[in-house]
């Protein structure tokens, strides 16, 4: 375990360490190829990145932030939440709204405000909760606000009440189902099954053109970076500490003055808003939100990326995050039917091989590199 | 008009309206003193009529046989059971029943229970931050920086319980030994007034054991420390002062050699126990 006991800034502190340079570092070279060999390369260019792949990216990069936020409560305060896919899903249906909203009269009903599926169900006039967000600035706080919101209420019951381990996974997998079977509901005003779709353009700039989309991308990469570093900036800080205290022995660390359910809500709070960011930046690129975000197996799926990539380590799930959806990708297209078990075998593998995932294999190499035999194998 | 102050200022008339100061009050010589305690489990009498005085910078060894009433002795002192009667004073000004456990333990009386508790994925360095006497609230925990008086306390620390050179070693790596001494740092971080060992030697190994007695007569004078302990050989090579606890109560109180051949004492504990005889 590293750490830094710097006198710097809290902030600030991430920029010091070698893997947070290292991290940002990767990442940015890697925003700056794919912009370069995307905008600078013409196409047919053996090496020229298309608009689509830039698209598939961009969607890794929300992904990967998904993952930073389970990693910041599963890996450093030990909460395994198995509902973290309804944060992602309610910051995608606040910009969802917002999109929906962008439309204005060009719906194919072509009401001056009223979303198609509203005029479909024959609704007079806007739900209240749908007011404000033809507002850039109100849906983007909603898009922190509500995932926020309810981390905050479902948090303090439950950690006031002491719930952890196990019973807390289960009953984070009941928020999120629960919320899926609302969500499914056209009287809840959201679209239902069908979701929110159609959209035509963010912020004055239209969702289907190229430019768009790299804009979008590069967005995804710096909402990553500075993620990241917010994560870090906690977990390096004396609270990351008491977070560790407190996955590891929890009556401990309250006898020792702290009052953990505050630390634990604190924690889950701001992951669950990183989590919405993540769904906000995700539905603009794939162009839909509907009530399958919010199903249990895409959450358990995001534990899966992070357990691949390596549990504490922050990076590690960004890995996981990216690794495990570009085989997605690549298996449904090659063998759709054998990508599950794909999936379960890589799980499986990794279980058993590297229990600590792909970032435990770096942290291994490294260790051999710099330290003497002996002290590796220990 | 500074004297029309003075007049309506009520606690100055009245001794008991003025604010409590934590500031524990040792002039009497004694920091500990509880009087007539008695408690009782289900009509089982575990303390009954104890009388017990610690002073100011004393190290005291509480022995005792089974179900004599040591632990539930240290229980009342920290707030955690009730005496069904009696008194127990801290000092001469905290009355310690009025108190709960984080009140008591903010005053400065720390606790080491049996088995040690210390964050095994953190470092050394890493425990004692975290133990350390601060404002423990949310902000101030996430914009905690370590200034360099922090840092001397922590040094200071570490050179007493003999980790320096494990200071950056995750507390898992640590012996048993190693843990219970880290443990006693993680309450010396607080800067505590009276310490209660409970056990500190069970599963040493000798030399851990002569290392552990180096370190709490050690902290004697700075800080009370009140030890409870079953091994004999460990107590002697301590103790100035023992008390020896029987069905809830004193049975004998002076030097170990003086305790050792009292025949209540032998009749009751010490005639079973070879090591001593």
């Amino acid at each position: 375990m590293t750490s830094s006991h710097s006198t710097r800034f809290w902030l600030l502190r991430p920029f010091g360490e070698r893997t947070t340079q290292l991290f940002l570092g990767v990442l940015l070279a890697a925003l700056a190829l794919v912009t370069v060999l995307h905008v600078a390369l013409p196409q047919g260019h053996a090496l020229h990145v298309n608009a689509y792949t830039v698209n598939l990216f961009g969607k890794y990069l929300s992904y990967a932030l998904l993952a930073v936020a389970v990693d910041l409560v599963w890996g450093y305060l030990g909460i395994l939440s198995l509902g973290h896919g309804a944060f992602f899903a309610l910051g995608g249906y606040a910009m969802g709204m917002y999109l929906m909203r962008q439309i204005g009269d060009r719906g194919t009903y072509g009401h001056p405000v009223l979303p198609d599926f509203m005029v479909f169900l024959n609704w007079e006039s806007l739900p209240w909760y749908w007011q404000g967000f033809d507002m850039a600035w109100f849906a983007f706080a909603m898009v922190l606000l509500a995932p926020g919101l309810l981390a905050l209420v479902f948090g303090f019951l439950a950690f006031r009440s002491r719930v952890t381990g196990v019973y807390l996974s289960i009953i984070t997998q009941a928020l999120t189902f629960a919320l899926m079977l609302a969500f499914f509901r056209n009287e809840m005003g959201f679209g239902g099954n069908n979701g929110l779709t159609d959209f035509r353009e963010i912020l004055g700039f239209n969702l289907r053109s190229s430019d768009t989309r790299l804009g979008l991308f590069l967005a995804s990469g710096v909402a990553l970076a500075l993620g990241y570093l917010l994560c870090r900036a906690i977990v390096t800080s004396k609270l990351g500490r008491v977070c560790v205290a407190t996955r590891d022995a929890e009556a401990r660390t309250r006898f020792l003055g702290y009052r953990v359910e505050r630390f634990q809500l604190f924690v889950f709070v701001v992951s669950a808003m990183l989590a919405g960011v993540a769904g906000a930046l995700y539905v603009p690129q794939v162009g839909i939100i509907n009530p399958s975000e919010f199903s249990p197996l895409f959450s358990i799926e995001i534990v899966l990326w992070v357990a691949l990539g390596g549990r504490a380590t922050l990076y590690g799930a960004v890995i996981g995050a990216i690794l495990v959806n570009y085989a997605k990708t690549v298996f449904t297209g090659v063998m759709p039917d054998a990508w599950l078990f794909a999936l379960g075998g890589l799980f499986v593998l990794v279980t058993v091989l590297l229990p600590k995932g792909v970032a435990g294999l770096f942290a291994h190499l490294r260790r051999r590199h710099v330290t003497q035999p002996q002290e590796a194998s220990a | 008009m500074s004297f029309l102050q003075e007049i309506k200022s009520r606690d100055r008339v009245f001794d008991f309206l003025a604010p409590q100061s934590s500031r524990v009050d040792v002039r009497h010589g004694p920091i500990l003193y509880l009087e007539d305690v008695s408690v009782s489990f289900d009509g089982f009498k575990a303390i009954n009529k104890l009388n017990l005085t610690i002073d100011d910078g004393e190290l005291r060894c509480i022995i005792g046989p089974n179900g004599a009433g040591k632990t539930t002795m240290m229980d009342i002192i920290t707030g955690k059971t009730r005496p069904n009667e009696g008194s127990v004073w801290f000092g001469s000004r905290h009355n310690l029943l009025h108190m709960n456990e984080p009140e008591i333990a903010s005053l400065g009386i720390g606790r080491k229970f049996q088995k040690p508790t210390v964050f095994e994925a953190l470092s050394v360095f890493e425990n004692l931050e975290l133990a350390m006497a601060a404002d423990k609230r949310i902000l101030a925990t996430l914009t905690a920086r370590m200034t360099g008086e922090i840092q001397d306390h922590i040094d200071e620390v570490l050179v007493l319980i003999g980790l320096t050179a494990l200071r950056h070693r995750p507390a898992g790596i640590l012996s048993h030994g190693q843990k219970q001494w880290l443990e006693i740092g993680m309450l010396l971080m607080q800067r505590p007034r009276l310490l209660l060992v409970d056990e500190p030697v069970a599963g040493m190994t000798e030399q851990e054991m002569e290392r552990t007695a180096e370190l709490l007569t050690s902290l004697a004078g700075q800080q009370s420390v009140v030890v409870v302990e079953h091994d004999m050989g460990f107590v002697r090579s301590i103790a100035r002062k023992v008390t020896v606890l029987h069905q809830g109560s004193v049975l004998a109180e002076g030097s170990m050699d003086q305790v050792s051949n009292d025949p209540k004492v032998i009749e009751v504990y010490l005639g079973a126990d070879e090591e001593v005889a």
